[in-house]
C-alpha cells in the first residue's frame, strides 16, 4: 500500500524521473513503512509490558534451577524494558534477591539486544524471518554468555556489598484497567518515537543516497565474500554505536541490497544493541574491569560466531 | 507528607522530579521533596527501574515519568 502510495506520488504528481525520483521515492517509502511499524510494534510491546516489569520478574526468577534461570531471564529480557541508566539498580536488584551472577548477566545481555525498537526496526526492513533468526540467535548468546559468566565464579568482582533480602519476594503490581494500559502504553510509543524518528530519516536517507549512488561492487568487495574479516569488523563497529538503533539498521538494509552477507549485517546489528560502551562506563561503577572484560568478549565472540556461522550456512 | 524521587539521575528521573513539584504547588499541601540518588538507598526500597515515586515510605510506582494529575492522585490516597 504504501509502496503504490509513494510510488503514485513521486513520479505522477511530482514528475520526476531517473536516479533523483528513485532515491526519494525509496526514502519517502521506507521512512513511512518503518515509522508505521515502530509505532505499531512499540505500542503492541509497552501494552503488554503493563503486565510485567522488572520487579515481577526478579521476584518470578528467585530461588529458580539454573536452566530455568538463564532461560528464563533471557526470555524476560525480550519483553521488559530496558535502558543503560537503570543498568546498576538492576544488577544490584537481581544479586539482592539471590539470583545468581550468570542469570542476571543473561537478562543483561537479553533485554538490551531485543528491545522493542530493534525488533520493530528489524521486523520493518527485513521482515519476519530475519527477524526471528534475530531473536533466537540472540536469545542463545544470552543463555550461554550468562551461564559461561555464572561458570567462571566471578562473584566477587562486584564491587559493592549488597546485603540480599530475606524470605521470598513478593511482586507488587499495581491493577490497571484495559484503558488505562492502552493509554500507558500509547504515551510510551508517542515518547519512544519522538526520540528516535528522526534517526529513521537520517538512516533512511543516507541509505537512499548509497541505494543511487555507491556502485554495487565496492560495497560487496568490502563487506561481501571477498572480506574474510568483515564479521569481526562489523562486530567492532557496532559498539559504539549504540544509541542509534534505529538509524543505523536502515543503513545495514541497503549495504545488504548491495552484497552484504547477511551473517555479517546480522553480527553488526547485534553488536550495535548488545555491545553499548556508555552501559560499560556504568557497570563499571559496580562491578571490575575484569567482569566488564570478559562480558564484552564472551558475547563479542558469540555474535562473531553467530556471523560466520550465518554466512557459511546461507 | 514526604515525597522522594529515586533515580541515579537519569532524564526520566529529573523529569519527575519537575512533575512532583508541580503537583505539590498545585495541591497547595505542605509537602517535603527529596530526590534520592543513592543507589544503596534505592536498593532498601526494592526499586529496580527508576524513577520511583516512594509517597511516605511507601513505593506507589517505578520505572515511569508520571503526569502531574497521576501524582495528585497518588498524593490524595
Amino acid at each position: 500500500m504504501w509502496y503504490e502510495l509513494s510510488k503514485e506520488f513521486i513520479y505522477s504528481t511530482l514528475g520526476l524521473e531517473g536516479k533523483l525520483a528513485d532515491a526519494i521515492h525509496f526514502f519517502v517509502y521506507d521512512t513511512l513503512k518503518i515509522w508505521f511499524l515502530l509505532l505499531t510494534i512499540i505500542f503492541a510491546v509497552s501494552f503488554l509490558r503493563t503486565w510485567v516489569n522488572t520487579e515481577y520478574v526478579r521476584a518470578h526468577l528467585q530461588g529458580k534451577s539454573s536452566f530455568y534461570g538463564h532461560v528464563g531471564a533471557s526470555l524476560f529480557g525480550i519483553i521488559t524494558p530496558f535502558c543503560s541508566c537503570s543498568a546498576i539498580p538492576l544488577f544490584l536488584g537481581f544479586i539482592q534477591a539471590r539470583i545468581p551472577i550468570g542469570v542476571t548477566f543473561s537478562y543483561l545481555i537479553s533485554a538490551p539486544m531485543n528491545n522493542e525498537i530493534a525488533i520493530a526496526m528489524l521486523f520493518g526492513i527485513f521482515g519476519w524471518k530475519v527477524t526471528s533468526i534475530y531473536i533466537v540467535f540472540g536469545l542463545s548468546v544470552a543463555i550461554v554468555g550468562g551461564w559461561i559468566i555464572g561458570k567462571l565464579g566471578m562473584e566477587k568482582e562486584i564491587l559493592m556489598d549488597v546485603k540480599p533480602i530475606e524470605g521470598e519476594l513478593e511482586a507488587t503490581l499495581v491493577k490497571l484497567t484495559l484503558k488505562q494500559r492502552a493509554k500507558e502504553a500509547w504515551n510510551y510509543s508517542v515518547d519512544i518515537f519522538k526520540k528516535i524518528y528522526i534517526y529513521v530519516m537520517i538512516g533512511v536517507g543516507v541509505g537512499a543516497w548509497i541505494h543511487g549512488y555507491i556502485p554495487t561492487d565496492f560495497i560487496a568487495r568490502y563487506t561481501g565474500e571477498g572480506n574474510p574479516f568483515a564479521v569481526i569488523i562489523a562486530v567492532l563497529m557496532g559498539i559504539p554505536m549504540y544509541s542509534n538503533a534505529a538509524g543505523v539498521m536502515p543503513l545495514v538494509e541497503v549495504l545488504t541490497s548491495k552484497g552484504m552477507l547477511l551473517g555479517t549485517a546480522l553480527s553488526f546489528m547485534m553488536a550495535v544493541t548488545a555491545l553499548s560502551l556508555p552501559e560499560a562506563l556504568i557497570l563499571k561503577k559496580i562491578i571490575s574491569l575484569k567482569l566488564i572484560g570478559l562480558f564484552f568478549a564472551i558475547v563479542g565472540s558469540g555474535i562473531i560466531t553467530i556471523g560466520y556461522l550465518f554466512n557459511f550456512i546461507l | 507528607m514526604k515525597i522522594e524521587v529515586l533515580g541515579t539521575g537519569c532524564t526520566k528521573c529529573m523529569q519527575l522530579e519537575a512533575v512532583v513539584k508541580e503537583a505539590v504547588a498545585k495541591s497547595g499541601k505542605f509537602a517535603q521533596i527529596e530526590k534520592v540518588d543513592d543507589i544503596v538507598k534505592i536498593m532498601e526500597y526494592q526499586v529496580m527501574s527508576t524513577p520511583g515515586l516512594v509517597i511516605d515510605g511507601k513505593v506507589l510506582s517505578t520505572g515511569k515519568v508520571l503526569s502531574v494529575d497521576e501524582v495528585l492522585e497518588l498524593m490524595n490516597k
